[in-house]
């Protein structure tokens, strides 16, 4: 976990880029609850999003997941090697991220998890 | 000591039924047989002239091979199968459990196995009885007075429940309610179900005792004014008794929706408490799953639906009715606002006579035992492998129990890798990473047949697994099953680059 970074309680991470460009992935403890990963179905750029819309579908051995939009706003990047190499969601946050949104109100940003609530949350999920 | 050493130290051989694998090799045909000689003797045609082309008759490579060696074949691969006839089977009545010989002898009296569905109704009387006899006893045990035997599986059962849900609404008025409430533990096709018939879902969350709770249910139920139903398994997917669904159900009547139960759990319920009596308004009875017809590959299902007097009208037909000794099918004719036919015929007639056959020999103290030795057995297993393994939610539970591999993960070895060691041991795994509200989750389902030895016998290797576990081999966990004859299989690569269709190797 980076410092800089917001959580949801959905186990995604997201950085802002650019003061309105929040870029997403999942995090680590979603990575190892979904196990060996075999595929992510990207959503298309341009695509308008609410606040909890479901945008990509990621599947592991285990199950397939849904991954929500923490912001509303519109697409404007998908990672495209995730098409060929689903697990370089787990290498890093600069290899591993989903999707970049332009967030209509940057405010929402605030309403998300810090590294440390975000931390005690996995713990308390983790029952 | 591996587990190996501890199973045969702790078990005798005799009385050891996991075999450590299977030793042969099975081709397919066409790679074992020759296919130049043929495996019939066939008199030499006399007086026969080809009308098409010799040279398009050329070999196509088909597999020349004799009766014996057929039978061989398939009865080879098919030990391969593990199966309920043949050991201790902790998926539970899910896939499979014990079907009495006793239901098949009686499906197989004539009048029965050759009744015909097109017979004049006079003519099959006797039939039509079983089936009116299935929905009284059907009603009987759920308390809930209409009952169509139609539905094709269980999952066709839930679509006729929520499609009779639908078409209620509809009559009342009420069409523009458009949400189901379905609990993050539900059985998949719930909310499946729910999309099929034009709703959308809304989640309740299930708290941390593996409940639902009266405040996440209103928090999900909102003002209920756009709320059609719900759907919940009770005793729910971690096998535990919703203990609030009382006041739940009163709260979603009064918001005017209506309580679809799925069945799937029924097994655990049937002769301690009626369904009706807890609030549901329809309810699918899986017939493999609480009544012990044959499923899973030997199917085929049958899901009836049970309904309250309120949603009967609604239902599917046909229903058998009964009047001055005579019994009818019932169609739209007489049941003008039922949603109509979900199927040809009458449903799987063979089906109905052996679940009828497992009521009929059990009786109603029977089935009530069969409740109570299949939550005994559970609770068996539970107390037993308690402190081998974690227990995420605190007991007693139904007729399954629900572990998980935390503690064990930290050594490296996951829910998928006790699975496999299972296989290595000579058994088939439980249910793993189901429900999806518990992290590695492992559910056991011993079912009511299994006696104190057989269970005790699997416990033994669990434990057993548990401590090697424990000791942290995890290298040696990541390469079960070694004795079977596929090894660890490559699940990324069988997802993602698999091989669909059969080449020749050499």
């Amino acid at each position: 976990m980076t410092e800089n970074l917001k959580y949801t309680e959905e186990h995604e991470w997201i950085r802002i880029e650019d003061g309105d460009v929040a870029v997403i992935g999942i995090t680590p403890f979603a990575q190892d609850a979904l196990g060996d990963l075999v595929y992510v179905d990207l959503p298309e750029t341009g695509r308008k999003l609410s606040k909890g819309d479901d945008f990509a579908v990621v599947e592991s051995v285990k199950t397939a997941a849904e991954v929500y939009s923490p912001v509303s706003g519109e697409i404007v990047g998908i990672n495209d090697n995730l098409s060929n190499d689903p697990e370089l969601i787990k290498k890093s946050f600069d290899e591993g991220w989903i999707v970049k949104i332009k967030m209509d109100s940057p405010d929402e940003i605030a309403e998300l998890m810090d590294k440390d609530s975000y931390a005690k949350f996995c713990e308390e999920q983790d029952h | 000591m591996t587990a190996e050493h501890k199973i045969t130290e702790r078990l005798s051989p005799e009385s050891h039924d996991g075999n450590r694998g299977l030793h042969y090799e099975e081709n397919l045909l066409w790679e074992k047989e020759h296919c130049d000689h043929p495996g019939v003797d066939l008199p030499q045609a006399e007086n026969i002239s080809l009308r098409t082309g010799l040279p398009e008759r050329g070999a196509i490579g088909l597999p020349q091979v004799s009766e014996p060696q057929v039978v061989r074949h398939f009865v080879r691969l098919s030990t391969w199968n593990y199966s309920i006839d043949h050991g201790f089977f902790p998926l539970g009545s899910c896939t499979m459990k014990h079907n009495p010989r006793l239901n098949e002898k009686i499906a197989r009296l004539p009048g029965f196995a050759h009744a015909h569905p097109l017979q004049p109704a006079e003519t099959v009387q006797g039939a039509l009885r079983v089936m009116y006899e299935l929905q009284e006893w059907l009603s009987e045990l759920t308390g809930l007075p209409g009952v169509c035997l139609a539905p094709a599986a269980g999952a066709h059962g839930e679509l006729a429940g929520m499609m009779t849900i639908r078409r209620a609404h509809e009559a009342k008025g009420q069409g523009h309610r458009k949400i189901v409430l379905v609990p993050d533990s539900a059985h998949g096709t719930n909310p499946a179900t729910a999309v099929i018939c034009g709703y959308t879902t809304r989640t309740i969350k299930t708290s941390e005792t593996g409940r639902l709770t009266i405040e996440s249910f209103k928090e999900a139920l909102g003002d209920g004014g756009d709320i059609a139903g719900m759907m919940v398994t009770n005793p729910n997917t971690c096998g535990l008794f919703e203990s609030d669904i009382l006041e739940i159900s009163k709260l979603l009547h009064e918001a005017g929706g209506y309580f679809y139960c799925d069945g799937a759990n029924f097994n655990a319920l049937v002769g301690k408490i009626r369904p009706g009596a807890f609030g549901v308004d329809v309810m699918h009875i899986n017939l493999h799953k609480t009544f012990s017809t044959p499923h899973g590959g030997g199917g085929p299902g049958s899901g009836p639906i049970c309904v309250t007097d309120e949603l009967a009208p609604y239902m599917p037909v046909p229903t058998v009715s009964h009047e001055n000794d005579t019994y009818r099918l019932e169609y739209e004719d007489e049941r003008p606002e039922s949603l109509g036919r979900l199927r040809g015929f009458v449903g799987q007639f063979g089906m109905h006579v052996r679940a009828l056959a497992y009521m009929m020999s059990h009786g109603a103290d029977g089935l009530k035992q069969v409740s109570e030795d299949a939550v005994l057995g559970a609770n068996y297993i539970l107390s037993q492998l308690q402190n081998d393994f974690h227990v995420p939610f605190e007991g007693p539970c139904m007729h399954e129990c629900l572990l998980t591999d935390k503690g064990l993960k930290e050594k490296g070895i996951q829910t998928i890798d006790i699975a496999k060691a299972l296989c290595e041991y000579g058994y088939h795994p439980m249910t793993i990473y189901f429900p999806l509200v518990v992290n590695g989750a492992m559910l056991i389902e011993p079912t009511e047949t299994e006696s104190k030895d057989a269970m005790d016998r699997f416990i033994t290797v669990m434990k057993s697994i548990a401590e090697d576990a424990q000791n942290g081999d995890a290298d040696k966990f990541h390469h079960f099953p070694e004795s079977t004859p596929r090894k660890r299989m490559d699940e990324v690569k069988a997802a993602r680059q698999p091989t669909l269709r059969w080449r020749e190797t050499s």
